[in-house]
């Protein structure tokens, strides 16, 4: 024990480089050493002031113009030599600050979606007054010769830090084929893919935020895609995950809960003009799904769905550019339908909060509901642009068995939005954005909404999907 | 997960597998960022490589996207010929990694970063992006010097070769005279240009530094006042009160660029503005690779009469 003790004293009197005599050092010889790392310290400003200035001088005559007439053989360019660091693998890293002010004519908390489910909570517009939005940070590299990582996470206004995304994916499988798995946000639809920051209006539109949680159906999964020898864009590919969010749920199940197939067309026509459609459709099997609904005496009640829900969408983007130059001006125009079936159980008010009704009431439930929007952006000059969008939900229909007719609202309303925004854009990664919108989610009911926002991109220089 | 859609998985998967194979090409198949590597590729290729550019000459090329259709031909392509330099940051990482396509990754024989054999200028000592958007490897809009474009032509010669060993011996022949073409050319343009060495101008954007740098121009001011920032008021007035104290010749812009600084700052400094082709495809003229050249040479010494 006292040997070890030694032992290992002396190895940190060793890496500290004093012997164990030094601890005894005199003041003159403190002296010593410190007049020695004095002459040390004046010999290198000595000579790094030298370099210095012969380096000032290399570089003015570097910066001098080459004679015409030289025909000088310029060296190839070799990577400058590099100082080996712990940091050199780090990965790209970026991050997104966004916030907004919000002014609602109506409660936000009092958000619904009629007779969609679910109808109530999780649906919010949006925050009163300054609220954090969607602040994000991306880290991606590859890993290695076959794979690259991302990760995307996302900071909201209560403090919440969430997984966005979280995903491997191959680079260049080869005959077009690129595999994906981990977290990651579905390639069903156009907009679903795209993050928050990168919208063209300040909220989801309206089937988005009917149909699927957060705006983004992301799920826990893989995704296989493959990319047709053409000229033109032909793509296809299928996903299978757990189905953890709506329109799943977190089931306790082995195997997959959810699976999508997609399919996207697209190219140019001509130098100005491009295009990409799509079809694709999401099949979830919710389990004991929670959904948030309102009793008819207007309290929040918790219900619960188990069944197959399945989505099927159709999408278009269109763009247009002068000569394909977007730099000063450009239109783009993109619509998405979704229709939405549900079948199975709907159990009424798991919680027992409607007084007036027993609690776990369960009954036949299908649905078949969609949902559209169509939105138009133009930069009308350089840096500023402006949109407009017309977002619609169809009730259609909803058949609720006998037990919980009287439990659950019927409302034969169509819920609808116009939007409209204006954004400046001084440079690439700085964007402030007024939005107005008048939002008819609720049968009479006018909410006139008003978004201030800022979109700031530090970092890496993210690359933007189409 | 329901039957149905596991089976229509499979059956994608079986179709997918079953269109894979492709018929092996004939040619190369030459994916280009810019026109003015498509047009070197078509000189060194001939008709052994098919060759695409991205982009036009009418084209930002900072700010093109990553378009289905380019997606498309870079799934299809043998070989990439692209600047680099972070010049295409905003749409080629999307590109490859959408692709799908092994062959040209970097790394790969099949991504070819022109930049990267040539001495890049300008390279930033202030990596902030306060000084606007900074291309940390140095300026990428090497094409204007036509020591550059030897040096690329060397290095897309080897990689053809490399790509394409059974016309080796085909490819070395074109580039053989190619790069003689070239370095006859080369002295004529200095000497046409000499009356130009020495003379003040303005430019947009840092695009034309080599090209300032190869005829000995001097650049007293630009139009934007952060490379990547659009023009402003504020900016154009401190330029023209600036040119009065040191003045230019010239004001210099590519076709790609906004017209409106330049007749602004022009009519006001009474000096003409130039509109050059920048890359092929830039005007009627710049067909190729040495009309660039030619009528490039034409337009700056027109302006200086």
């Amino acid at each position: 024990m006292v040997s070890t003790l030694r032992f290992v004293a002396t190895l940190l009197a060793a890496t500290l480089g004093i012997s164990p005599a030094a601890q005894a050092a005199s003041d003159a010889e403190l002296a010593e050493v410190r007049a020695q790392i004095r002459q040390l310290k004046e010999g290198y400003e000595a000579q790094i002031g030298a370099l210095e200035r012969r380096l000032q001088g290399l570089e003015a005559a570097a910066n001098r113009p080459e004679p015409v007439t030289a025909r000088t053989e310029l060296p190839v360019a070799q990577a400058p030599g590099r100082a080996a660091s712990e940091g050199s693998f780090n990965p790209a890293i970026s991050l997104i600050l966004n916030g907004a002010y919000g002014n609602f004519s109506k409660d936000p908390n009092a958000y619904a979606l009629g007779d969609f489910v679910p109808a109530h909570n999780g649906l919010s517009p949006g925050t009163r007054g300054l609220s954090l939005h969607e602040s994000e940070l991306a880290i991606a590299a590859n890993i290695d010769p076959d794979f690259r990582g991302n990760l995307l996470l996302s900071f909201d206004e209560a403090n919440a830090v969430s997984v966005e995304e979280a995903y491997f994916q191959t680079i260049g499988l080869g005959n077009g084929l690129s595999f994906k798995g981990g977290r990651f946000f579905s390639a069903i639809g156009y907009q679903n893919e795209i993050h928050s920051h990168a919208w063209d209006f300040v909220d989801a539109p309206l089937v988005y935020r009917a149909f699927m949680r957060g705006d983004n159906y992301g799920d826990d999964g893989l995704q296989l895609k493959w990319l047709a020898p053409t000229d033109s864009l032909i793509e296809l590919g299928g996903e299978i995950g757990r189905g953890k969010d709506r329109p799943g749920s977190n089931r306790n199940k082995n195997g997959s809960a959810a699976g999508s197939l997609f399919a996207h067309l697209g190219g140019d026509i001509g130098d100005s003009q491009s295009y990409r459609v799509g079809l694709s459709a999401l099949r979830t099997s919710p389990h004991d799904a929670a959904v948030n609904d309102i009793d008819p005496a207007g309290a929040d009640v918790t219900n619960a769905f188990t069944g197959k829900t399945t989505i099927a969408g159709a999408d278009f983007v269109y763009k247009y550019a002068p000569n394909g130059n977007a730099t000063h001006t450009n239109f783009k125009l993109q619509g998405e339908y979704f229709r939405r079936r549900e079948s199975g159980t709907l159990t009424y008010d798991t919680a027992g909060i409607d007084g007036l009704a027993p609690a776990n009431i369960a009954s036949r439930y299908s649905s078949t509901q969609s949902g559209w929007y169509l939105q138009g952006v133009v930069q009308f000059m350089p840096q500023w642009r402006a949109g407009l969008r017309f977002d619609r939900l169809d009730r259609g229909s909803v058949n609720v068995g006998a037990a919980n007719l009287g439990n659950l609202q019927r409302v034969d309303y169509n819920p609808s939005r116009a939007s409209l925004m204006v954004d400046y854009n001084p440079s690439e990664f700085t964007r402030f954005r007024l939005q107005f919108a008048q939002d008819k989610s609720q049968q009479s009911v006018t909410d006139n909404q008003i978004f201030l926002q800022y979109i700031f991109s530090l970092g890496a220089h993210g690359a933007h999907k189409f | 997960m329901n039957i149905n859609i596991k089976i229509l998985f499979v059956t994608t998967l079986a179709a997918m597998s079953s269109l894979m194979a492709r018929p092996a090409a004939a040619t190369l198949n030459v994916f280009a960022c810019e026109p003015e590597w498509a047009a070197l590729a078509g000189e060194l290729g001939g008709d052994m490589v098919k060759v695409s550019s991205a982009t036009t000459a009418l084209q930002d090329v900072h700010h093109v996207e990553a378009r289905p259709s380019l997606i498309a031909r870079a799934r299809n392509a043998d070989l990439l010929v692209c600047t680099g330099a972070e010049l295409e940051i905003g749409w080629l990482p999307l590109l490859l990694t959408q692709s799908g396509n092994r062959q040209i990754q970097p790394g790969q024989a099949g991504y070819l970063e022109a930049a990267a054999f040539v001495n890049k200028m300008e390279v930033p000592h202030l990596l902030d992006r306060s000084q606007g958007d900074v291309h940390p490897a140095g300026n990428p809009h090497i094409l204007l010097d036509p020591r550059n474009i030897t040096k690329v032509g060397e290095a897309l010669t080897a990689r053809l070769v490399q790509l394409d060993a059974a016309n080796a011996a085909a490819y070395q022949a074109r580039a053989a005279a190619f790069q003689k073409k070239w370095h006859d050319a080369t002295p004529k343009w200095e000497a046409q240009a000499a009356p130009l060495k020495g003379i003040a101008v303005v430019v947009y954007h840092k695009d034309l530094s080599y090209l300032l740098r190869w005829l000995g121009m001097r650049e007293v001011g630009s139009l934007e006042p952060k490379p990547g920032v659009p023009p402003t008021t504020g900016h154009l007035s401190d330029l023209l009160a600036k040119l009065q104290r040191d003045p230019a010749k010239m004001i210099l812009r590519s076709v790609y660029s906004d017209p409106k600084p330049a007749v602004w700052l022009s009519e006001r400094a009474r000096i003409p503005a130039v509109t050059l082709p920048y890359t092929v495809g830039g005007d009627e003229q710049a067909k190729d690779l040495f009309g660039l050249f030619d009528d490039t040479i034409q337009r700056l010494l027109a302006a200086l009469k």
